[in-house]
């Protein structure tokens, strides 16, 4: 991982191995104000902190937790705000926009935001709400050596993936080919979206927060995935990406539906075997029943700036920002962290699976207001059916149930 | 206390009786890196109307108390007009995540409490006879499975437990099966949790009953033996009752306690096959969109659930404190 | 001297090997997963964490391969060093330290007025403490939040030592509470015959007797804070946060490889602390415990 490779090279921590390259060649960022970042804990997001702290005339602090979607409303909603910017992806705007918390930037934009891509600009309501700074989406990985081994193609569709799942089991390659983060709750959930776009299906009656799920094509999805998962290790209901990476690494899985952010890992010859370095290939997405969408979602990670904050503040945010996503950063090691939007990024093999995705018209993740409750739902009320428990109809009832009942909480449904 | 326990429960009775306004949806454009779609979002302006009208939200009653994520008063109707026989009704309660999460609770907390009392009885029993040299080391090393638990938990104890892990492994051998999975089924899960929680709690009962054996009267206990009681009937007649109020404190805290199962839930991915009331909670509140009002009636329910189970342990107590008095 | 003490020249064989085999046992079961986390810190995570072969712990090939040796300590080094664990160490020792005395000192003032007050209401304020405490510490936390921002005491050391200390205090109260009960009414009335006031008996009378009720209360009150995550991981900023959550955060949503045995070896770090507490007062927790025998 990149991560080792720089504390060996004899870099410090974490953040003085981003400041060493931030000190390179990076534009002087001068601020005139408060900045204070509060995010996810990944790498990327990481890097994106450390270049904005590399700024001099104002304060900058980061806290960069897996909490961060609990803290980051409370932290925004005081006025002055603790927080200045938080960094979200398309799903979590959303807790931000129905607060009322973030501030439209389209005169920031104008001012500092040149090197910006228009892609960049997450525009809701024709008003610049973030700045989207990476992109991530599941796609295909395979093992080269095994498919060619049971003879057979890399599987453009689902049920390609099933048959092939099949012969590789029936030839006693392996016993549970499949891989997938299936843990109940969240990635569950997420799998259910990506099958059910690729069936076509549609989550609301159009205009309305009223769910509409329980339907042929949500049975066909949850069939598709209750076939897929009796190709993988039994425990699947509590394997999250974590544990199914890990599972790859040793080599014990030919194929899965894996996010782009976590390829670069599995081809690192410190973390997995040889042979799982040699034979890691990265696929597009697949189609599923005939369709030409393919079963996955699009998702970028953006950053925000606080409505309740003074405008010098917005600004030195702003500002900040920026430096922390500014194309001079990106150098080799940067570039590896994630499948960057920025300006002048060059694609890593690691980020094929992704651009292969934006490629095919994948869908991105839907940004509605009550989208996280049916995630929520999905996630919860679905396991019954993955564990043989109930059958599709009626798990699908269930999930309606459980999600009416949360939007009528909410205020979405009367 | 009173500031920041007692105003937080005001504040969440009020919020479990109270609802977000209405959203007033509109429909917008969203434009992004993957291009623009059609979407649906709130309008502020509207709501915030709404809002500053009745900062506390709509009231509801109780509502949220009867819809399905809690008691789901009228699923369980329903259910009950279509069921055939008992088993059939209590089959199709468990669909509903109240009752089901209820099943698990209650097993976990009449299993766990009684369980860890006796383990920490025995235990604190056999370190009082040995050497006192020893008996330092001893407290030390029972104290780990408290100390190290959350975090051991989902980390290293999680990877034990695989089927490839070392405990997963042995128990294969033990049984001689090597499909068994700890994780892969609901009657398994829900062992390894009580297991799991009787050894996180075991300590507990073992240190504080450790202590209460050390205020043992010394004469009562020698009359007892020059009357001719027997080990276990100075046991059962002599020091069970001398410890009975750190037992009965031990009962309330360990109930409380159970009954709030949580931590092990989450270190042990195991939502799929047990849940409880504060996983309610926590679930409620770690969702993109925090549902507020539901874990405030989760919060609620789990107080009066509370109550109930310790309503006999408080009717001694009250008994108790009267003869006192 | 211990009660049991008198009989032991008395106690059969079969009892001695019952009573032995039982405290082996539990040894065994209490801290086999801690000596496997303190064997696995010393590897690299392919092997400790090996999909493969959970024997990979033992013999550590891959450790072997990268590293020459079979014991590394790179984990140490990472968590100390580069991530500097050692701030998270001295913030536990700040919130254990003042959160142990504060509910100690509450707890043992209030428990012992409750418990020689005859009063209705003294029942009724325990009643009161123990519903608090049914309340879960998550509604708490995520109800402190909004107010702690809005007034500024969001992520400072004392604000959380006081959250602490008030999700702690019903559990202090009710075990001082059941200690105090197990000493007899007369020893405060002979104290007080004797010419002492109630606090002057309390003082110097009561707690040399209670000591081994304060000692196990503060070794609870220690663990809860020295444990506390719901709280520390929402309310401290990433500058004051103690150990469990940092612990935490080598973990993360996203495994990086080398974090993990960050994290193991930080527990395994967090836990010496303990054993060093419990070594330095190995003798005052012992006979703390056993001294405070009551001749009743």
């Amino acid at each position: 991982m990149f991560l080792k490779r720089v504390i060996l090279a004899g870099a410090a921590t974490l953040m003085s191995g981003a400041a060493i390259l931030v000190s390179e060649p990076a534009a002087a960022c001068e601020i005139d104000g408060r900045v204070s970042i509060i995010g996810n804990e990944f790498p990327a997001i990481h890097a994106v902190a450390d270049g904005a702290k590399a700024c001099s005339g104002g304060e900058v602090k980061a806290n960069l937790t897996a909490d961060h979607q609990k803290i980051n409303v409370a932290g925004m909603t005081g006025n002055p705000a603790e927080y200045t910017t938080a960094i979200i992806a398309n799903s979590s705007i959303v807790a931000l926009m129905n607060e009322d918390v973030i501030r439209p930037l389209d005169d920031l934009v104008a001012k500092h935001g040149r090197s910006l891509k228009p892609n960049q600009l997450i525009r809701i309501n024709d008003e610049v709400m973030a700045v989207a700074f990476m992109a991530n989406a599941q796609h295909l990985v395979y093992r080269s050596d095994i498919l060619e081994e049971a003879g057979i193609e890399p599987p453009e569709t689902y049920e390609e993936m099933l048959a092939g799942a099949k012969v590789i089991r029936d030839k006693g390659l392996l016993q549970y080919p499949l891989g997938g983060a299936y843990k109940a709750g969240w990635n569950l959930a997420q799998e259910f979206n990506n099958m059910y776009i690729g069936h076509g299906g549609e989550f609301f009656k159009p205009g309305t927060a009223e769910v509409s799920i329980n339907n042929e094509a949500g049975i066909a999805t949850l069939e598709m995935l209750k076939a897929l998962s009796e190709y993988m290790n039994p425990d699947f209901l509590t394997h999250d990406s974590n544990e199914t990476s890990a599972e790859w690494k040793a080599g014990n899985v030919a194929m899965m539906n894996m996010w782009g952010s976590r390829m670069e890992p599995l081809k690192d010859p410190e973390q997995s075997s040889p042979e799982v370095v040699a034979t890691t290939t990265l696929g597009a997405p697949m189609t599923v029943a005939g369709g030409s969408v393919p079963a996955t979602t699009l998702w970028w990670d953006g950053w925000t700036v606080s409505k309740n904050i003074s405008d010098a503040d917005a600004e030195a945010t702003f500002l900040a920002m920026m430096n922390g996503i500014s194309p001079e950063r990106l150098d080799d090691e940067m570039a590896l962290l994630a499948v960057w939007l920025i300006e002048g990024y060059e694609p890593t093999p690691a980020a094929t699976g992704v651009f292969a995705a934006a490629n095919m018209d994948a869908v991105p993740y839907p940004m509605l207001p009550y989208q996280g409750l049916l995630h929520t739902a999905l996630g919860n009320e679905l396991v019954d059916f993955m564990q043989g428990k109930e059958d599709a109809a009626a798990a699908l009832a269930d999930v309606e149930a459980a999600y009416t009942a949360a939007a009528r909480e909410k205020g979405f449904l009367n | 206390m009173l500031l920041f326990i007692a105003l937080p429960i005001l504040s969440v009775l009020l919020q479990s009786v109270h609802t977000p306004h209405d959203a007033v949806l509109i429909e917008i454009e969203n434009c992004g890196p993957f291009g623009c779609t059609t979407s649906t979002t709130m309008d502020q302006e509207a709501t915030r109307a709404l809002r500053d009208e009745q900062p506390l939200g709509k009231f509801v009653g109780l509502d949220i108390y009867f819809d399905r994520g809690h008691l789901a008063v009228r699923e369980v109707v329903q259910v009950w007009a279509e069921s055939e026989g008992i088993g059939d009704f209590l089959a199709s309660l468990n669909n509903l995540p109240f009752y089901r999460a209820m099943g698990f609770t209650l097993t976990f907390t009449f299993t766990v409490t009684p369980l860890m009392l006796i383990f920490g009885f025995m235990i604190a029993l056999g370190v009082n006879s040995l050497h006192r040299k020893l008996k330092g080391f001893l407290i030390f090393f029972s104290l780990l499975p408290m100390i190290v638990s959350p975090l051991i938990g989902s980390l290293v104890l999680f990877w034990m437990i695989d089927s490839r892990g070392i405990i997963g492994s042995a128990l294969q051998w033990i049984f001689s099966d090597p499909d068994l999975s700890l994780k892969a089924s609901t009657g398994l899960t829900w062992v390894m949790l009580i297991v799991y929680g009787v050894w996180h709690a075991a300590p507990f009962s073992f240190i504080v009953l450790y202590a209460g054996l050390q205020t043992l009267p010394q004469d009562t206990l020698e009359s007892a033996q020059i009357d001719g009681a027997s080990r276990w009937q100075q046991v059962r007649y002599v020091v069970i009752p001398h410890l009975m109020p750190l037992i009965t404190f031990i009962a309330l805290i360990q109930l409380m306690d159970n009954f709030r199962v949580f931590e092990p839930i989450v270190g042990f991915n195991s939502a799929a096959h047990a849940t409880s009331l504060s996983w309610f909670i926590f679930n409620d509140l770690s969702g993109e969109t925090r549902l507020l009002s539901s874990a405030a009636t989760s919060s609620v329910l789990t107080i009066i659930g509370v109550s109930i189970l310790l309503a006999p342990v408080l009717v001694r107590t009250w008994r108790d404190f009267n003869a006192k008095g | 001297m211990s009660s049991y003490s008198l009989s032991e020249k008395r106690r059969p064989l079969k009892l001695k090997i019952l009573i032995w085999g039982l405290v082996g046992l539990w040894l065994v079961v209490a801290a086999f997963p801690f000596f496997w986390t303190l064997w696995g810190s010393f590897k690299v995570e392919a092997d400790f964490f090996s999909k493969a072969d959970w024997a990979n712990a033992l013999t550590a090939p891959r450790t072997v391969a990268e590293h020459g040796t079979a014991f590394i300590g790179e984990a140490y080094h990472g968590a100390w060093v580069q991530e500097e664990f050692w701030r998270a160490a001295v913030n536990t020792f700040l919130v254990c330290f003042f959160v142990v005395c504060t509910s100690l000192t509450i707890g043992t003032l209030g428990g012992y007025a409750l418990s020689r007050s005859s009063y209705r209401y003294a029942f009724w304020l325990l009643i009161a403490a123990l519903i608090f405490r049914a309340m879960p510490p998550i509604t708490l936390v995520a109800g402190y939040l909004l107010p702690f921002f809005e007034w500024n005491l969001w992520g400072h050391l004392a604000t959380t030592i006081i959250v602490l200390v008030a999700i702690n205090q019903p559990f202090t109260l009710w075990m001082l509470h059941s200690f105090f009960q197990k000493i007899p009414k007369e020893l405060d009335e002979s104290a007080k015959v004797d010419g002492c006031t109630q606090f002057q008996a309390f003082r110097h009378v009561i707690i040399p007797v209670m000591w081994p009720g304060v000692i196990t209360t503060g070794l609870f009150s220690f663990l809860l804070a020295y444990n506390d995550f719901a709280v520390t991981s929402i309310l401290l900023s990433k500058e004051n946060q103690t150990m469990v959550p940092k612990i935490a955060s080598f973990l993360g949503t996203t495994q990086t490889e080398g974090n993990v045995m960050f994290a193991v070896a930080a527990v395994v770090s967090a836990t010496v602390p303990l054993f060093l507490l419990v070594l330095f007062f190995q003798r005052q927790i012992v006979s703390g415990l056993t001294q405070g025998a009551v001749k009743g």
